[in-house]
């Protein structure tokens, strides 16, 4: 192997060469401007945003780095309360899972006496399953068989034994990825036949940004507010014939339980929403991602698939559905793992062969990600050994986040300019602030749309990241900000504190 | 649909030939010559029966559970890079995001790698995006530069032959895949002149915005010179290209007198206007080289030279994306920040870095000798990347026979190696090639007892079709 040194000389030798034939062409061309400028690069792209990690984030990790600097400011940390992360704020992963990923990182591990006998039977089979018995090996781009096999099974078992077929069953890169794929599959047409696709406002910006990029026309339908955050079916209908006049309308996407808002939708609701898709011609997009994550006494989820198929073969053997669900919430919170999948119902064989090869253009999603979704879909039985610790680790997370919506929405309803719905499921709350027109006129001057500067402020006096409610879409002249219930309670309690001082002190200075 | 554009017919051989394999010699009752199909159609080194590094996986298995810190059965060096890894996870736990673009420190610590690799030349981590994998990445960027609006077309130039995936991307954002011809003859070189020839011939049909390079090579197992890597540069600035460079196999190059050169490194060697201007992407991943670790899902792009508004906008369209997964993140680390001399696992995985090597360097010069000693088979030397794409010299009557098929006389060739010689490899018609040649396409980084199994296969196959076709 010759020296670093031996190449850069022969690299410098050569690099002249072919510069001094260059140098006719080079006095002869003008200052070669940028091949990819704003205008010459894709407009969608443009259009992009995620405000989950948008500016209000990049200002967190901003103060983060001056307090490592040593600057002094009245708060310690930056509490990240802005980002669906459980792990982050301190969730313990479930024992069993990672005792299992571990012995199939590190099969050697099988030897040892201190992993329980079924943690080392569940490695074995998922070991069994990959190519030269190794997870660095690609899967097929749908996913491993005898865990798309074991997800079918979990989605039979939920649904009171309504058939899945493991060939409906697309494992991918976190629900997003999936998400995506079906929408580019959805989305075509030019002009006044470009596709439409309905959203719930408030909704999880991942759908937006994916609708700008593929250049979709994006078609809002409000939740209620007044009445929990439910949904409307005379609201769909409005928006669907508004969008009429300049899109084709073909897609419904619905967040149950949902993000930002947390409402878990009634098996009614479901079953409207269902027959609305049906009468009018829509594909539906079930984003599941938090069906264990309900707390409100009354509340129940209900997946779709089971919905669709109890309403019977009229609706079931027609209706075209995907429905999603991923490792990254729950009680699991894995997000760094991007484990997920999606059950596609009804789909056109033609469409399914095309989705097939969109799904391998990026090869295969990450095999540990399989490896946990598989664990997720076949935990621990009571007869076996690991079942006590597992059921004990789950209860105390579901319960844990079941008090802390409740504290959550209690005392953010003692805040004056705060109201809060019941957070009946998933991670977060959405509140609604009242501002001050003087605040209101500020954020205006300063160039910021008001709940961002609130939420700016709130960051830079009491170091707490929230994203504000515009990030998510809100009815006109209303604000919000979403804050996850993440925290461990004892920091959640001073986060509540933090923010109604906040509230007031804002107040005050705007009124 | 915006899928549409994808090749239909191209996928069908795809599944038929996976179907097969997974069907594998029990199913169907028929007696076969052999017990287990050997599987190299992808470039995939544990697939093939390669072993993953040893320090890897147990750094990642102490990562993944936490408790093995504390086990005296993993050498220490091994415990204190994994309690490293995870100070470096939000909470502690590999299990929460990390920021879009990838975990801080192993973003810095790959801009260090690319430094060192590049004699010096400075790599800037807010340059580095980590995503699942290069094709991910290479599908922003493109996502980025293709404009769906545009009139005539965004065009991008890619070699003949190539790994289908980029033309998947390429297609499916509506873009036009412009063909340059690798010659097959100089050992699949890249040669400026059919550059030039390919760009002429995209006058009228699009606008080519881009130009996508391999190297070293996939399929054809090249690596550029540094006069035809420089030569490449200085086309691309001239024509105002935009360079997409895939530098996955800079770690497989087995060629005497053949060295790999990053283009970063060569660009900026070129030195002005060339370094300031030509806009470059490079893409590299923790699935080939000698981690082979496919299924975790990491590889990392370096831009360089782009408009730092434009870069605003690609930071965004990674965020949507959430992030890579994290044990990926540790893996493309521990690629690019290794043990080093004095460390506990050093040793060993020293010694497996070489055994691999071994195997490689090996299983290239076993292929080269065999395949050019059957009648109808050539080969050129195999001076880089993880395949061998030999070229099939078919007879008149196996074309015909293919035809009759409703198949490519090259996938009817490896339909029939498949079934009867048990050996899984891709036709060279998916990768494309010039008009009336067929080639095949197989992984070589197969362990040493397996590379003499599928050569024996391979000839005894190979002999026998020959003949029937003769």
């Amino acid at each position: 192997m010759k020296s670093m040194s031996k190449i850069t000389l022969q690299l410098q030798r050569c690099a002249r060469d072919i510069t001094n034939m260059s140098q006719q062409a080079v006095n002869g061309v003008s200052h070669r401007g940028r091949v990819l400028t704003l205008d010459s690069m894709n407009p969608n792209v443009k259009r992009v945003e995620y405000a989950v990690r948008g500016p209000i984030v990049q200002r967190a990790v901003q103060i983060e780095k001056e307090l490592k600097e040593g600057a002094k400011k009245p708060f310690t940390e930056v509490i990240k309360a802005n980002i669906g992360d459980a792990h982050a704020m301190g969730q313990k992963p479930i024992t069993f899972f990672r005792q299992v990923l571990a012995l199939c990182s590190y099969p050697a591990l099988l030897e040892d006496s201190k992993f329980p006998e079924d943690a080392k039977q569940r490695a074995r089979r998922i070991l069994e399953a990959c190519g030269g018995h190794s997870i660095g090996a690609y899967s097929a781009s749908q996913g491993i068989e005898c865990i798309r096999q074991d997800v079918a099974r979990y989605i039979e078992k939920r649904d009171g034994g309504i058939p899945s077929n493991p060939d409906n069953i697309y494992l991918s890169t976190g629900a997003s990825d999936a998400i995506v794929t079906i929408l580019k599959l959805l989305v075509c047409g030019e002009g006044r036949d470009r596709t439409g696709v309905m959203i719930s406002i408030p909704q999880y910006p991942l759908y937006s940004a994916a609708l700008a990029d593929l250049g979709a026309v994006q078609i809002n339908y409000y939740l209620d507010e007044d009445n929990c955050w439910s949904l409307n079916i005379t609201e769909l209908r409005r928006a669907l014939s508004a969008a009429r006049e300049h899109c084709n309308p073909r897609v419904l996407c619905i967040i149950n339980p949902g993000n930002p808002t947390g409402q878990v939708q009634s098996r009614q609701c479901i079953e409207d929403v269902i027959r609305f898709a049906k009468e009018e011609h829509l594909f539906l997009m079930a984003d599941e991602v938090y069906q264990d994550n309900v707390y409100a006494e009354g509340c129940q989820f209900h997946s779709f698939k089971k919905v669709l198929f109890e309403m019977g073969p009229e609706y079931s053997n027609t209706v075209e559905m995907a429905s999603f669900h991923s490792t990254s919430k729950c009680y699991m919170g894995e997000c760094g793992f991007r484990g997920g999948y999606m059950e596609v119902i009804n789909l056109d064989p033609e469409v399914k062969a095309q989705l097939i090869k969109l799904v391998s253009v990026r090869l295969c999603p990450p095999v540990p990600g399989q490896a946990l979704l598989d664990l997720v879909v076949n935990p621990p039985q009571p007869d076996e050994p690991s079942y006590a610790t597992f059921m004990k680790e789950r209860t105390a997370v579901l319960s844990a986040l079941a008090e802390k919506a409740r504290l959550t929405e209690q005392i953010f309803n003692t805040v004056p300019g705060i109201t809060c719905n019941p957070v009946q499921g998933a991670m977060y709350t959405f509140p609604r602030i009242t501002l001050p027109q003087k605040a209101i006129d500020k954020a205006k001057e300063l160039g910021l749309v008001p709940d961002m500067f609130y939420c700016m402020r709130l960051l830079d006096e009491e170091g707490i990241c929230l994203v504000p409610g515009s990030g998510f879409g809100q009815r006109e002249g209303t604000y919000h900000f979403r804050m996850t219930i993440l925290p461990p309670t004892e920091k959640l309690k001073v986060v509540l504190q933090k923010i109604r001082e906040f509230q007031l002190r804002f107040t005050q200075e705007f009124s | 649909m915006a899928a549409r554009g994808l090749d239909l017919i191209l996928h069908r051989a795809q599944v038929k030939l996976c179907d097969k394999l997974q069907a594998k010699t029990q199913s169907d009752g028929v007696r076969r010559p052999y017990k287990e199909v050997i599987d190299v159609f992808q470039g995939d080194l544990h697939r093939a029966g390669m072993k993953p590094l040893t320090f890897v996986r147990q750094v990642l298995a102490a990562c993944v559970y936490p408790p093995l810190i504390n086990s005296s059965n993993l050498p220490l060096d091994v415990r204190q890079r994994a309690q490293e890894e995870l100070g470096r996870c939000v909470g502690g736990s590999v299990g929460s995001y990390s920021a879009a673009p990838g975990i801080p420190e192993i973003i810095h610590s790959i801009s260090e790698f690319i430094k060192r690799r590049d004699g010096g030349i400075p790599s800037h981590p807010e340059n580095i995006y980590i995503s699942p994998g290069s094709q991910w990445s290479i599908s922003n960027i493109l996502n980025v530069l293709v404009n769906r609006e545009a009139s005539p077309r965004t065009g991008v130039l890619i070699p003949v032959p190539c790994h289908n995936k980029t033309v998947l991307s390429i297609t499916q954002l509506g873009a036009v895949a412009v063909p340059y011809y690798l010659s097959e003859e100089q050992g699949w070189a890249l040669q400026v002149e059919e550059l030039q020839r390919a760009h002429e011939s995209a006058k009228g049909v699009c606008n080519p915005v881009a130009l996508y390079v391999i190297n070293p090579g996939n399929p054809a197992g090249y690596v550029q010179s540094q006069k035809s890597v420089l030569e490449v540069i200085r086309f691309a600035w001239e024509k105002r290209l935009f360079l997409l460079v895939d530098e996955l196999y800079q770690d497989c190059v087995y060629g005497e007198n053949c060295e790999f050169v990053s283009y970063k490194r060569a660009l900026s060697e070129m030195g002005p206007p060339f370094s300031g201007t030509v806009e470059l992407a490079s893409f590299h991943s923790v699935s080939k080289g000698f981690s082979g670790e496919c299924g975790l899902r990491a590889g990392y792009v370096e831009l360089v030279n782009l408009d730092p508004a434009v870069m605003k906008h690609i930071h965004t369209l990674f965020s949507k994306d959430a992030c890579s997964p994290v044990l990926g993140q540790i893996a493309l680390n521990l690629m690019t920040d290794p043990p080093k001399p004095g460390d506990p696992s050093y040793l060993l995985y020293k010694q497996e870095i070489e055994q691999i090597r071994t195997v490689l360097v090996h299983s290239v010069k076993k292929v080269h000798e065999v395949v050019n000693s059957l009648p109808g088979f050539s080969c050129p030397p195999i001076e880089g990347g993880l395949f061998a794409f030999p070229r099939l010299h078919l007879t008149p009557k196996a074309i015909q026979k293919a035809k009759e098929l409703g198949l490519q006389p090259d996938t009817f060739y490896c339909t029939r190696l498949l079934e009867e010689g048990g050996v899984f490899t891709g036709p060279g018609w998916e990768y494309g090639q010039k008009e009336g040649t067929y080639h095949i396409r197989f992984c070589i980084a197969v362990p040493q007892d397996v590379m003499e199994e599928l050569l024996r296969r391979l000839s005894s196959f190979h002999m026998t079709f020959m003949k029937d076709f003769s």
